[in-house]
């Protein structure tokens, strides 16, 4: 009995250690294409500031749906929630669901080709075609027509999607849905589509881990993450016309017509964006915000920490090849801010 | 010897090598495993490992300190959990039970044992993730307390069974009361074999990743209390081991290494007391 | 004693242990009826909005909320008869090792060693799995099989490394320990007179063992083969990492595909939507319920085969 209690009395003591100190924990889930530059800034917030913000990067289908629940403080996505998405958050939680532009980023196509260390260069109806399964060599005509000169292999073709709820897998979809009638109507666009072939990655990350040990592989990625990861990746055509490779300036271009007209509610598709060199796989990258928040705290350490991102913190983001959100957009969400109660 | 003999006993020697050979295979399998682990993860295993917290991605360095609590944590508290009702209700089915109670308790146990791990993630999801709101240390811990409960209850009832008739009368017979007598000898008399039936289940449950996803979910600092969610072992080595980094695969092998370690320890160690059989003194 | 009133009976310790220990006891009942409920209730609306037809249809998409469970059956069923297929032979082999041939002293370690694969845990075996057995694979396994036996279906198609197949070798290395230990405990229970009599009727060893002794213990090996298959269906982790997370359906072994338990793993915390989430916990009930059928299988098995091992089949 004595070994029993003494048991007993050491395991609570060990609770109570672990009840013990309790700073600020903020928990969020969703995207991984913003992961990079988010973990960066929880950091350093983090180091300035004391307040710890928990992300987990799960894909915005997680996110969207793990704020909308309530299980965590905020979410994050790159596919805007649609509407039946927001009053289904009404409904269940009372309030409205408020979305903040982070930074702008590229989805890119990445590949993994033997002899292949540029960029290629991609067409609509080649992407479109390799993705929807109708196109299923390297050395293609509808590929080889835009690379005069690269060796293309005779290889078969393995495309690499998103296995999980991907706001990347919404940019990109949403892309091939304006340049292609058919893949509109086949798959369509969403964080989660019935792709029609291919293999599924976890994750911006796994989809680049799959491409890199996978030869003759193309998937869709962050930016960042091809670059981070040293995977080559390809131009794309844009809506005016010209190959054009995702970078800080092109990705800025596509921004630049939206911002002017961006609403109030700040969701806006810059697929296919207007501009002589604007990148047409272009995307602002959102933090799903609830309106109200039980706990004053953490409602002012999140408003604080959005406040100091989209400032200060887009100091740090074109290191990691995000673009920074266009003044206008800025301005308007200093002022929307103040929403969050 | 005619023909026909001779060939038989060269099938007969032929096939009964080839059982060696299956064996052989099945138990180099295990040290090929460890090999492995040792190799890859051996050059990983610092200091830095187990003290420091995950740095920003992309980022060499950093650690799995928080992830190696986080599983800590979550054992201690399935513990709590899952041990007291195993060896609780195991007195029960042990001592005081009629047959058709315990068969039903016996047949839920052993339901509870066979269900998929990841169905009991979404039990524990259900159940303490959503009314809550909240991942949390404690939704984990009590889907992988659940999982404990099976092994603990069926080996504590058989260690209590096994304990002779002689003693149990011995003790009421000097005017003990049932309780009594259960719990300063019936209990002490199973005490090793019940005691390393909790290790084993513990072992177990150290390394089940599925059902943890949905319920601790992960967490880059320390996670103070139970009620956050956690970033625990296993969960952190899946992780990493999908993601594009070298550094973090580095760290996936090297974490691999510590679970696999203290798994295997656990389990040699509970085995081999069991094996050394008698966990009941001879009259 | 029943004219005592309850309240009374209380007061003594006996009785209060009595109550307390089976609350405890009563709880496993009690959480194992909840998980059930849980399932079943979670599950309604995927059941009631398609029915039977669930189990047959291949699409699986989350926008138009068309749920089919086909691909995830399929792909369940397919690694687990793969990692049979290779397991069943390679650990019968080795349970006859160690339970006919080998003296108890290297019996019985191997055997521990046995018990310690069985303890690993998944996702070790999914991390070697990505690392080693994927690249080996694509490869060489892989390409090998690909132009010595390519004429079947089985084996045509991009070879990626993860697939089916790979998915069915790991788990095989998952279930062996399962199938050596049952196997070789019943082959051991099987009375020494069996063996004997065959010997003196001048079979060989092999013969002895495998026309007497193995025929004898068939039903427990039968047992140890629905474990293992058990424990294959429900595997999460290792197979999500190897087998490419894409709910196809396809002849080839090298075809990336999906189960049940991997696309839980992946797609529960995001599901979109009611419908979604309620035809993943659809399929988790179905997961369930195959293994329960298993295990109930299984050990009725165990169950005759100690009735038959006992003193009867003597001459």
């Amino acid at each position: 009995m004595k070994r029993l209690a003494g048991t007993l009395l050491l395991v609570v003591a060990f609770g109570g250690m672990l009840l013990a100190d309790n700073p600020l924990l903020i928990n969020g889930a969703g995207a991984t294409f913003p992961y990079p530059i988010y973990s960066k800034w929880f950091d350093e917030y983090h180091k300035a500031n004391g307040t710890q913000i928990n992300y987990q990067s799960v894909g915005s289908g997680a996110g969207i749906k793990q704020v909308t629940e309530g299980t965590v403080d905020f979410g994050a996505s790159d596919g805007p929630m649609n509407d039946d998405q927001v009053k289904a958050y009404r409904a269940k939680n009372g309030i409205g669901i408020l979305h903040f532009p982070t930074v702008l980023g590229a989805v890119v196509p990445t590949y993994n080709i033997a002899g292949v260390s540029g960029a290629l260069n991609f067409t609509p109806e080649a992407l479109s075609g390799i993705f929807l399964g109708r196109i299923s060599k390297w050395n293609d005509p509808a590929i080889a027509a835009a690379n005069k000169g690269v060796n293309l292999p005779g290889n078969d073709i393995v495309v690499i999607h998103r296995s999980d709820g991907s706001g990347t897998t919404y940019i990109w979809t949403d892309y091939l849905s304006k340049v292609n009638s058919d893949w509109k109507d086949k798959v369509g666009k969403g964080t989660s589509v019935n792709w029609p072939v291919g293999l599924g990655g976890k994750g911006n990350e796994g989809v680049t881990g799959l491409i890199k040990q996978t030869p003759n592989s193309i998937g869709y990625v962050e930016l960042i993450y091809a670059a981070q990861n040293k995977v080559p990746y390809g131009s794309v055509k844009n809506a005016a016309g010209s190959m054009v490779k995702a970078d800080l300036a092109s990705v800025t271009e596509a921004a630049a017509a939206a911002a002017k007209t961006i609403p109030d509610d700040f969701r806006v598709s810059i697929t296919n964006a207007p501009g002589k060199n604007a990148y047409p796989i272009s995307s602002f990258t959102w933090l799903l915000i609830p309106e109200k928040f039980k706990d004053a705290t953490k409602r002012d350490a999140m408003k604080g920490f959005l406040k100091w991102a989209i400032t200060d913190g887009q100091g740090v983001v074109e290191n990691l090849s995000y673009a920074k959100l266009p003044k206008e957009v800025v301005d308007k969400e200093l002022k929307a801010i103040s929403k969050v109660q | 010897m005619n023909a026909r003999l001779r060939w038989r006993k060269l099938v007969s020697g032929f096939m009964l090598t080839m059982t060696g050979v299956c064996a052989l295979v099945a138990v180099s399998v295990l040290f090929f495993i460890l090999g492995y682990f040792v190799y890859n993860g051996g050059v990983s295993i610092n200091w830095d490992f187990f003290t420091k917290l995950p740095t920003q991605v992309g980022q060499a360095g950093g650690g799995m300190a928080n992830a190696i609590v986080g599983s800590a944590k979550l054992l201690l508290l399935a513990s709590l959990i899952g041990v007291p009702i195993g060896f609780f209700g195991g007195i029960y089915l042990a001592e005081f039970s009629g047959t058709k109670v315990a068969f039903v308790v016996r047949y839920a146990a052993d339901l509870l044992n066979g269900v998929p791990s990841i169905v009991i993630g979404i039990f524990a999801y259900a159940l303490l993730v959503l009314p809550f709101k909240h991942f949390s240390t404690f939704a984990g811990s009590f889907a992988l307390g659940i999982m404990m409960i099976p092994i603990t209850l069926r080996s504590t009832e058989e260690f209590l069974l096994g304990v002779p008739r002689a003693l149990r009368e011995g003790s009421m017979a000097l005017g003990a009361g049932k309780w009594t007598t259960i719990m300063r000898v019936v209990v002490p008399a199973a005490y090793r074999g019940i005691m390393t039936a909790i290790l084993l289940a513990l072992a177990r449950v150290a390394g089940e990743t599925a059902p943890l996803l949905f319920t601790a979910l992960g967490n880059q600092y320390w996670s103070p209390g139970w009620n956050q969610p956690t970033s625990s072992l296993p969960v952190m080595i899946y992780t990493y081991a999908l993601s594009p980094y070298e550094d973090w695969h580095r760290q996936a092998w090297a974490g691999g290494l510590v679970l696999l370690g203290l798994i295997l320890m656990v389990n040699i160690v509970a085995r081999v007391i069991l094996s050394r059989g008698i966990a009941v003194p001879r009259s | 004693m029943g004219s005592r009133s309850f309240l009374s009976r209380l007061r003594n310790g006996d009785e209060i242990a009595r109550l307390v220990t089976f609350l405890f006891a009563a709880s496993v009942v009690l959480i194992t009826v909840l998980l059930i409920y849980e399932l079943w209730v979670g599950a309604a609306l995927s059941r009631h909005k398609f029915g039977l037809v669930f189990f047959f249809t291949r699409v699986w998409d989350p926008i138009a909320e068309q749920f089919g469970a086909l691909p995830f059956i399929y792909g369940t069923l397919v690694t687990a008869a793969v990692s049979l297929l290779l397991a069943v032979p390679l650990g019968i082999g080795a349970a006859i090792f160690l339970a006919e041939l080998a003296p108890q002293k290297l019996s019985d370690p191997l055997q521990f060693f046995i018990d310690l694969l069985a303890a690993i845990p998944s996702v070790i075996y999914g991390l070697l799995g990505v690392f080693i057995v994927i690249p080996m694979m694509r490869e060489w396994v892989q390409p090998a099989l690909k132009n010595t036996l390519g004429f079947l279906p089985l084996f045509r198609g991009p070879v990626y490394g993860m697939g089916f197949l790979t998915a069915g070798i790991v788990l095989a290395i998952m279930v062996i320990p399962y199938i050596i230990s049952v196997s070789r405990e019943v082959l051991l229970s099987v009375p020494r007179d069996q063996r004997e009599a065959a010997l003196a009727l001048g079979s060989t060893r092999w013969e002895s063992t495998w026309k007497v002794v193995v025929p004898f213990a068939k039903t427990g090996i039968m047992g140890s083969i629905f474990l293992a298959l058990a424990r294959a269906l429900g595997e999460t982790m290792a197979v999500t990492m190897v087998i490419g997370n894409t709910p196809t359906i396809s002849s080839s072994l090298f075809s990336p595909g999906y189960s049940i338990a991997a696309v839980i793993a992946n797609e529960f915390t995001e599901a979109t939507g009611d419908m979604h989430l309620s035809a993943l916990i659809e399929l988790g009930l179905v997961l369930f319920l195959l293994t329960f059928i298993l295990n109930g299988l299984a050990r009725l098995l165990m169950l005759l085969t100690t009735q038959r091992g006992s003193g009867m089949g003597h001459a």
